[in-house]
């Protein structure tokens, strides 16, 4: 697939939404209180949404999402961490949706190709992050239990955070200023939560890359098997 | 005064028990009057003790098959075959949590609270729609469930929105107005397969074959065997008999079937133009008795997952209910109650 | 608050600006923000609002305290609240 610039960061954009969409996709009928249940699937849903626009600026969303092998994910490996404990889903959400709210806060802003879809998004992502923070602000200032989880999630998943700020080819973005004001927003809301902010390296010590570059956690490839088993079986079948 | 108290301690228990009686026969007349009038019920009405506990094991049965009847379609939303079809799924299983909210809310006017009513739940003390013990084993089951399933919900829900009591039918106008959609996805669904590849029809076929009894069985028992059926009828809770409302959704489903280019796995079935209706075969009441007992396919499952969600919730709950006590004034917000404003009854 | 029951809240809907707050139904929640936030969740996901209110349903002060008290007597013997009580000769306008 040879792809133009601003194909490669839709399918990078387009990947984290479904991916993400995906694993929320899983906690239904297993969330910790019903009204829980119509919160993630909120979010999953709005993920979709973004997802179902971003790959159809790459191609067609299907053939995209279905028919393409582990390789060709642009995700970041973040989002496709396995949801864990609701600790550890509100952790990935908490980095995730802080990152999605900046970038898309400035897509917005510019007059690109993807300014429309961060317009309508940036609203969707400023409210999956204050699910996330108030969340975060439950579970660490709440029982010893739930501090002890969230400290456990917020420190097994800041090893993934770093990917986020590598410039992505197609989205002219601050980086670096972009990873200040992450640190700063997600610092401050673990802290008010009482958590030890992780301290950790925030990249993993490979240097052949990450999700952006087509390298994906073991996890990763069985989500996809799940996911594509279906469309797969049926080639060339119209749903 | 002196004469009132004497009066007052001369009077025994005998008399008090006859002037309640009298105050709740004369609260029966005003309780009968609204209902023959097709007036609405509120929560602090006064209500005869057996309505009121109708009315909990109904509505909370109602909720929960919401809540548990969202396990059979969860299944495929991680392999639902398009992005488009994922959303629906998703939007779907979304909306029946959702239900289930509103129902436990609507429960909760009667002075019952959703942990006792989950605890219920849990234990197997409260049902469930049986037709969600039956497995959803290819995508097609979707469509089956949305076409099938649904279609009996709402030919059952639909007269709900005129039930006697004013939350219960609040709850089903509002649920029916969402519904709407979940029905017409689940044929499309299953329309596109039927028209499909040859693997597609027969995907679609075989989901018809298997739910198309079990919908049947959704409507309950026959009128001359249903327990509570008389009585709900004369409170209004019931509008129709179980028998009138499986005639209504076969006489539906059967030009349905048709224009889906689907057969439906009864060889009786045919129209009766003297009744004017379908009549249709002999429906297999000993594996509705069977699955309703704990017998069926996924009764187990399903309780368990459930149970376990709720258990490994428990954390989460608690983390919460600490944090609220540490940051909010206790002045508010701290008592668990009942609902519309049924707040004083204990 | 020892015990995971979270308290009962009712929830109010604005539907558009213009019409006021009218009850949509009632839900859990352990504080007034997750009140709020599943109350967006719940009773507005197809849109169906613009501004919500919870209240504890504990905070709520019902009429008729007694609950035996049955049914409200309608307020019907004061006909003269309503203006068809009163007869206009007709070509009388604006009122």
């Amino acid at each position: 697939m040879t792809l133009t610039v601003n194909t490669a960061a839709a399918l990078a954009l387009g990947d984290d939404a479904l991916v993400l969409s995906h694993r929320l996709g899983e906690w239904a009928g297993h969330a910790p209180v019903l009204e829980e249940e119509v919160a993630l699937a909120n979010i999953a849903l709005d993920l979709l949404g973004q997802a179902r626009v971003l790959l159809s600026m790459a191609g067609d969303e299907d053939e995209l999402a279905y028919l393409r092998e582990e390789r060709a994910f642009r995700n970041l490996q973040l989002v496709e961490q396995p949801n864990g404990d609701f600790a550890h889903t509100i952790a990935r959400q908490l980095y995730f949706s802080t990152y999605q709210r900046l970038l898309y806060a400035h897509l917005a802003s510019g007059d690109g190709e993807f300014a429309p879809l961060a317009a309508k998004a940036v609203k969707e992502v400023a409210y999956h992050q204050d699910h996330a923070e108030q969340w975060t602000l439950r579970l660490g200032d709440g029982t010893d239990e739930s501090r002890a989880r969230m400290n456990v999630a917020v420190q097994a998943l800041w090893r993934f955070t770093g990917e986020m700020f590598q410039p992505l080819d197609g989205v002219d973005v601050d980086w670096d200023a972009m990873q200040t004001a992450w640190l700063e927003s997600v610092g401050d809301v673990l802290r008010r939560a009482t958590l030890t902010v992780p301290e950790g390296p925030r990249t993993g010590a490979w240097t052949a890359g990450a999700g952006r570059q087509g390298l994906h956690t073991e996890s990763f490839g069985r989500m996809l098997a799940e996911m594509q088993h279906l469309h797969r079986s049926h080639p060339g079948a119209s749903w | 005064m002196a004469t009132a108290s004497a009066h007052h301690t001369a009077r025994t228990q005998a008399d008090e028990a006859a002037d309640e009686a009298a105050r709740t026969a004369a609260y029966e007349v005003v309780f009968d009057a609204a209902v023959a009038a097709d007036e609405r019920i509120e929560p602090r009405d006064w209500m005869p003790d057996a309505y009121r506990s109708t009315l909990v094991r109904q509505i909370a049965q109602h909720a929960h098959s919401e809540i548990i009847g969202m396990q059979p379609e969860a299944n495929w939303i991680t392999r639902a075959p398009s992005l488009r079809r994922k959303a629906i799924l998703m939007a779907k299983v979304q909306d029946e949590a959702g239900h289930g909210l509103y129902l436990y809310s609507a429960a909760e006017t009667l002075g019952v609270g959703r942990d006792e009513l989950l605890d219920k739940l849990h234990s197997g003390r409260q049902k469930y729609s049986s037709i969600f013990n039956y497995p959803t084993l290819t995508w097609a089951d979707v469509g089956a469930i949305g076409w099938l399933v649904d279609g009996a919900a709402i030919t059952n829900q639909v007269p709900l929105c005129r039930c006697s009591y004013g939350p219960y039918a609040r709850a089903m106008i509002r649920v029916c107005k969402e519904e709407s959609f979940h029905q017409r996805q689940g044929y499309e669904l299953l329309l596109a397969l039927s028209q499909g590849t040859p693997e597609q029809h027969a995907m679609a076929q075989d989901a018809v074959d298997r739910w198309w009894w079990p919908s049947l069985m959704m409507f309950g028992p026959p009128d001359d065997e249903s327990s509570h059926s008389a009585q709900s009828m004369a409170w209004k809770i019931k509008r129709h008999s179980n028998d009138e409302l499986r005639q209504r959704f076969v006489d539906i489903a059967v030009p349905q079937a048709e224009s889906l280019g689907l057969t439906l796995p009864d060889p009786d079935l045919v129209w009766n133009e003297e009744r004017g209706h379908h009549d249709f075969g002999a429906i297999d009441w000993t594996e509705f008795w069977d699955v309703l007992k704990g017998n069926g396919p996924c009764n187990d499952q399903r309780i368990t997952q459930r149970r376990r969600a709720h258990e490994e919730g428990a954390w989460v709950r608690e983390a919460a209910a600490a944090y609220a006590d540490k940051h909010t004034s206790p002045a508010v917000g701290t008592t668990s109650t009942t609902g519309e404003t049924g707040a004083t009854r204990a | 608050m020892t015990n995971t029951d979270w308290p009962l809240w009712e929830v109010f809907v604005r539907s558009r600006r213009g019409l006021s707050h009218t009850h949509a139904g009632s839900l859990h929640a352990p504080d007034a923000e997750l009140a709020l936030r599943n109350a967006r969740d719940l009773y507005t996901r197809r849109g169906e609002g613009v501004s919500i209110w919870v209240v504890p349903s504990a905070a709520i002060t019902a009429s008729s305290p007694d609950e035996k008290d049955p049914f409200f007597e309608p307020a019907a013997d004061k006909p003269y609240r309503h203006p068809t009580f009163y007869e206009i000769p007709e070509g009388v306008k604006h009122l």
